[in-house]
């Protein structure tokens, strides 16, 4: 994907190329703003001590590894929560979102407008005193403390994504395609199946990580419908955090960037620019 | 069946668990907010929006002016992030741009808030790298662990997210429109504001007014990064639960928030419905 109009690229060649000067100005500062806090977290999470006024940690070292993973640490608990509550609230968010993006972006709907605005109602709201009732309601059928529970909530908060972004990739797939199946004779669901879905697949794997990613986040959900008794990642980094202890609030931070950083690497190959013109629209 | 009929029965699955699991509890959550304890229990009131707005209008106000600023500066710094990869000129620069500002991305709220209350600290890197390159003297050296905490926290987290989404929009505008005005000599600024802007327009605002909301329902950072008065509602909100159990005015101030929001939504709608006229 090239960006540069040609004969701009054969100007810039002739000229000696002092813009490299605030070019590199530029993107060194901006370089130092997202990498210097990055950089911040890392080493808090070698450093034995560490406080002020020195400028870098006293003592590194790995101690605090050890106890985050001790089988008392309860980081291998909360990993493994983290990671089984997150898988399954793709799969119960793509199997609600694909029939409803299908729907939203090839079938004649009534209030068309008004359902996508539906689906961001969940990032419209402080969840905070929605999560309370929520919590009440689930304490009532004996979902509060499980991972249903909890899984149920992240659906809830991640279907906007879901829901828009598969929207964005059906409305990308040529409809003519779809057409051209049902004229030599596949069934409306064998031309899904077989033309549709395929063709949509990069950007519907994109609304997955992206749920993924959402419930790897999510927070004020987890604490009031999962703890004590499901034990999440960043449970254990705020209570870490609000308890002083950098070193483990910075051990589990980076263990939640990880999958953050992989996705953050990858994802133009998922979300193309046609899809992504069509969010919202 | 008719076609109507049927895209409504592959949409109401995912819309009943929006009903179910969020519209029915904010119902409760407004109900209680117009519910105060009486005598004879719990009656119809505006009580609790008195006792909000008493306590809390310096809060409200101040969260709206930090979403607002942050909106902003993210807006721009997207268009510019946006318009640099689209009409930047020399390959090299562009790809390193395109490599280096999505990293904060997926960083999720509660790892910026760990993360940016380490480095903005008084003795935080920040502060540390400027003095050892000589910017400031130690005695210069302040926190940013207040208001301005949130906002940088804000547009470092959601500047990317922003940009990807007007990018990839800006990358679909025609490459013939945009080379012709080059060629009449239109400087790339004025390409970007007077063409690529008004293009993406849709996909900005979309953005912007995701960016806000969540922004609006962010609990982690306000807690971890601002730890003095005043602070957004969020906060208060977790206060008013944790501190005293009392649901009418933490439901009275999630009522106030959601009017907020609704504001930015309306924004939007306005915006679109005038675009498909």
């Amino acid at each position: 994907m090239s960006m540069t109009l040609p004969h701009a690229q054969h100007r810039a060649g002739l000229r000696v190329d002092l813009w490299w000067i605030p070019r590199g100005l530029v993107l060194g500062v901006l370089a130092f703003v997202i990498f210097g806090p990055l950089a911040n977290l890392v080493l808090w999470t070698v450093a034995e001590r560490w406080y002020f006024p020195h400028a870098l940690p006293i003592d590194y070292g790995f101690s605090y590894w050890g106890r985050v993973f001790a089988p008392r640490g309860g980081a291998m608990e909360s990993l493994a929560n983290s990671l089984i509550v997150a898988s399954l609230t793709v799969v119960v968010s793509l199997a609600l979102a694909i029939p409803a993006g299908y729907a939203l972006a090839r079938l004649r709907l009534p209030f068309r407008a008004l359902i996508l605005i539906a689906f961001l109602i969940p990032q419209a709201f402080p969840n905070l005193p929605v999560y309370v009732n929520v919590a009440r309601l689930f304490y009532q059928i004996g979902l509060n403390g499980t991972v249903p529970g909890v899984v149920l909530v992240h659906v809830t908060h991640g279907l906007v994504y879901a829901v828009w972004i598969a929207t964005a990739a059906f409305a990308a797939v040529d409809a003519e395609l779809e057409e051209a199946a049902r004229s030599i004779g596949a069934s409306a669901l064998r031309a899904f199946l077989d033309v549709t879905l395929p063709l949509a697949a990069p950007g519907l794997l994109a609304s997955a990580i992206f749920v993924f990613l959402e419930s790897l986040d999510e927070f004020t959900g987890s604490y009031f419908v999962g703890a004590p008794d499901v034990n999440m990642l960043p449970l254990l980094l705020y209570s870490a955090g609000a308890g002083g202890n950098y070193q483990i609030a910075s051990i589990t931070a980076l263990l939640l960037l990880i999958p953050s950083i992989g996705f953050m690497l990858v994802v133009e190959r998922f979300l193309k620019s046609d899809v992504l013109s069509k969010v919202g629209q | 069946m008719p076609l109507p009929l049927l895209g409504l029965m592959l949409v109401l699955p995912a819309l009943a668990v929006i009903v179910l699991l969020f519209v029915v509890p904010l119902a409760a959550s407004v109900a209680g907010a117009f519910e105060v304890a009486g005598r004879f229990g719990p009656t119809f009131g505006l009580g609790n929006f008195t006792k909000t707005f008493e306590l809390y209008t310096a809060d409200i106000v101040f969260t709206v002016l930090i979403v607002s600023l942050s909106t902003v500066l993210i807006g721009v710094l997207a268009i510019a992030i946006g318009g640099y990869l689209t009409l930047g000129e020399n390959p090299r620069a562009v790809a390193v741009l395109r490599w280096l500002y999505r990293w904060p991305m997926f960083i999720p709220f509660i790892v910026v808030g760990q993360v940016l209350r380490t480095f903005l600290a008084k003795n935080g890197l920040m502060n540390n790298v400027l003095i050892g390159a000589g910017l400031i003297t130690p005695l210069q050296a302040m926190s940013f662990l207040d208001w301005r905490g949130i906002v940088i926290a804000f547009v470092w987290k959601q500047t990317p997210f922003v940009a990807l989404l007007v990018a990839g929009a800006m990358a679909s505008v025609d490459r013939g429109t945009l080379e012709a005005a080059r060629n009449l000599g239109a400087s790339r600024v004025r390409i970007l504001i007077e063409i690529l802007v008004p293009q993406v327009a849709t996909t900005l605002m979309v953005s912007l007014v995701l960016s806000f909301v969540t922004m609006m329902s962010v609990l982690s950072v306000p807690l971890m990064i601002n730890v003095q008065s005043p602070t957004m509602i969020t906060a208060d909100i977790a206060f008013r639960i944790n501190a005293y159990g009392d649901y009418g005015v933490a439901n009275a101030l999630g009522l106030v928030s959601l009017a907020i929001s609704a504001c930015a939504a309306w924004f939007y709608l306005r915006h679109s419905v005038r675009e498909r006229a």
